[in-house]
């Protein structure tokens, strides 16, 4: 594990020549490349925006960051406790502990959980952090008023709540930690205005806290308000040659 | 890597176990660790070998060949088929906890309630009257049993109601490691949604590691870490639960996943 490599203190995230392929062994095992010799380094503070047109695998990349999908080759750097571990090739221990301190995600769809309160989902990310569960419940309050959910809702599961409101649920639950490396995947697709704007405030909060953010976003205000650094991931599209 | 992550030492280890019956396979050359505190799921389906698996890890059915190491509350990790038959019984009473599919297998279906709870205390030696029906009577409350059925006998408990019994059993005694095979087979979904909400909330509650046996992917995603999916007897791919869900790399594992209904 000793890496003879020394890195840039304020350095949160490197990638280095990963790819990615799906073999699917259904389809009489086609092998398909997605994604070839993506390299790219985020600093802490910085917020960097996975561009492209759809299909050209920014979820794919954001995917492999959160260690979602398994990596064909490569290596994903991540600064955790003070030191970069290959997230590609950790194990699924190492993976977790890195979910629980290190890596947060933010995604575009809340995977509900039968019945636990949209209060205590939001929670849930501190207290498996051993912050203790009122603590928690008055953090995760506080997201879910500025994120504008109405307090009526708050006791009750999100699974039948409108799409913007699980979509607003999910944005307070992947905020409310400190985590300092944020994947946000296309977390305001589909947002009103207002919201839209207090979720680029938050991620505005998350840089001035050092916080190294990736992200994807269809939507061109937002992107603009964000985005230091705008990656075209078509640089890293498979040579068709294959 | 011992700063980076905790629980450097494994609870459990299971090192190239093997079952043969006769000269059919029952599981091939298994091997895995599980940590405090974690889920493991173990998928497959009928005669994939998963619950030979499970049986032999829990000292059930002795194994063909391999070994399975256990570190005992002393902090002494064993080989749990150099101890004793009375040293097992011991381990199996105490530190674990064994949910059967059929609540029928894991309880006593003729004494009340509050005495299947009691037992499993009584067996560890507590004899105090009151506090063994108070501790009993938390327990039933926390797997939502109402108190007034605590005389109650089982057998005029529904199905979901017998597996909540089961595990509050289980549970009872402080286990560090549970055993769970199918805990939501036959129950009807809504009450397995409820089930599974409750265990859920327990394992991390309690910060239990867990071996669960299912052949329900939606119930590994939402109990388990890790997921170890068996064919045939032997293990066709390891990982991360959403890992192996969400990527799934072996053809079985693919033929697996594709083949949910969703609704």
């Amino acid at each position: 594990m000793a890496q003879a490599q020394t890195f840039d203190a304020a350095l949160a995230v490197s990638v280095a020549d990963l790819s990615k392929t799906f073999t699917m062994h259904l389809q009489g095992g086609i092998v398909l490349p997605v994604v070839e010799g993506a390299s790219f380094d985020v600093a802490a503070g910085e917020c960097v925006v996975l561009g492209g047109p759809s299909g050209a695998g920014k979820s794919s990349i954001m995917k492999m960051l959160y260690g979602n999908y398994a990596v064909a080759g490569g290596r994903i750097l991540v600064r955790h406790r003070g030191e970069m571990v290959d997230l590609a090739s950790a194990d699924p221990r190492a993976v977790i502990a890195m979910r629980r301190e290190t890596i947060g995600y933010v995604s575009q769809f809340l995977r509900t959980v039968p019945r636990v309160s949209a209060l205590d989902l939001v929670a849930e990310p501190l207290t498996a952090r051993g912050v203790a569960l009122e603590t928690a419940r008055v953090r995760a309050g506080e997201m879910l008023a500025r994120l504008n959910v109405p307090e009526r809702l708050w006791a009750l599961p999100p699974a039948t709540f409108s799409g913007g409101e699980q979509q607003r649920v999910n944005i307070a639950r992947g905020f409310i930690t400190d985590h300092p490396v944020l994947l946000l995947d296309e977390p305001t697709a589909s947002l009103d205005a207002t919201n839209r704007r207090v979720v680029i405030e938050m991620i505005a909060e998350k840089k001035a806290a050092a916080v190294a953010q990736i992200g994807i976003f269809h939507d061109e205000e937002v992107r603009e308000a964000v985005a230091d650094r705008i990656i075209d991931v078509r640089e890293f599209a498979p040579k068709q040659a294959a | 890597m011992s700063s980076l992550f905790e629980d450097a030492a494994p609870l459990l280890s299971v090192d190239g176990l093997t079952k043969f019956y006769g000269s059919r396979i029952g599981c091939r050359d298994v091997s895995f660790d599980v940590y405090p505190g974690e889920v493991v799921a173990i998928v497959g389906e009928s005669g994939s070998g998963k619950t030979t698996l499970l049986n032999c890890i829990s000292t059930r059915l002795e194994p063909s060949s391999g070994s399975v190491r256990y570190r005992m509350r002393d902090g002494a990790t064993r080989d749990l088929y150099e101890m004793s038959e009375a040293e097992r019984r011991l381990l199996m009473r105490t530190d674990w906890g064994f949910v059967h599919q059929n609540p029928a297998d894991g309880l006593r279906m003729t004494v009340s309630a509050g005495a299947n709870v009691g037992e499993r205390l009584m067996a560890v030696g507590e004899r105090h009257y009151g506090r063994i029906r108070e501790t009993a009577t938390g327990w039933l409350e926390r797997v939502e049993i109402a108190e007034d059925r605590i005389d109650d006998q089982p057998r005029a408990f529904s199905g979901g109601m017998r597996q909540r019994l089961q595990i509050a059993r289980n549970l009872v005694t402080g286990p560090r490691l549970v055993f769970m095979d199918e805990p939501t087979g036959g129950l009807d979904v809504s009450v397995q949604a409820r089930l599974l909400d409750l265990l859920r909330g327990l394992v991390a509650d309690l910060g239990l590691a867990a071996i669960v046996v299912t052949h329900d992917l939606a119930v590994a995603r939402l109990l388990s870490h890790r997921m170890i999916v068996m064919k045939g007897g032997d293990v066709v791919e390891a990982g991360l639960t959403d890992r192996v869900l969400d990527d799934p790399q072996a053809p079985y594992t693919q033929l697996l996943v594709s083949s949910i209904l969703q609704v």
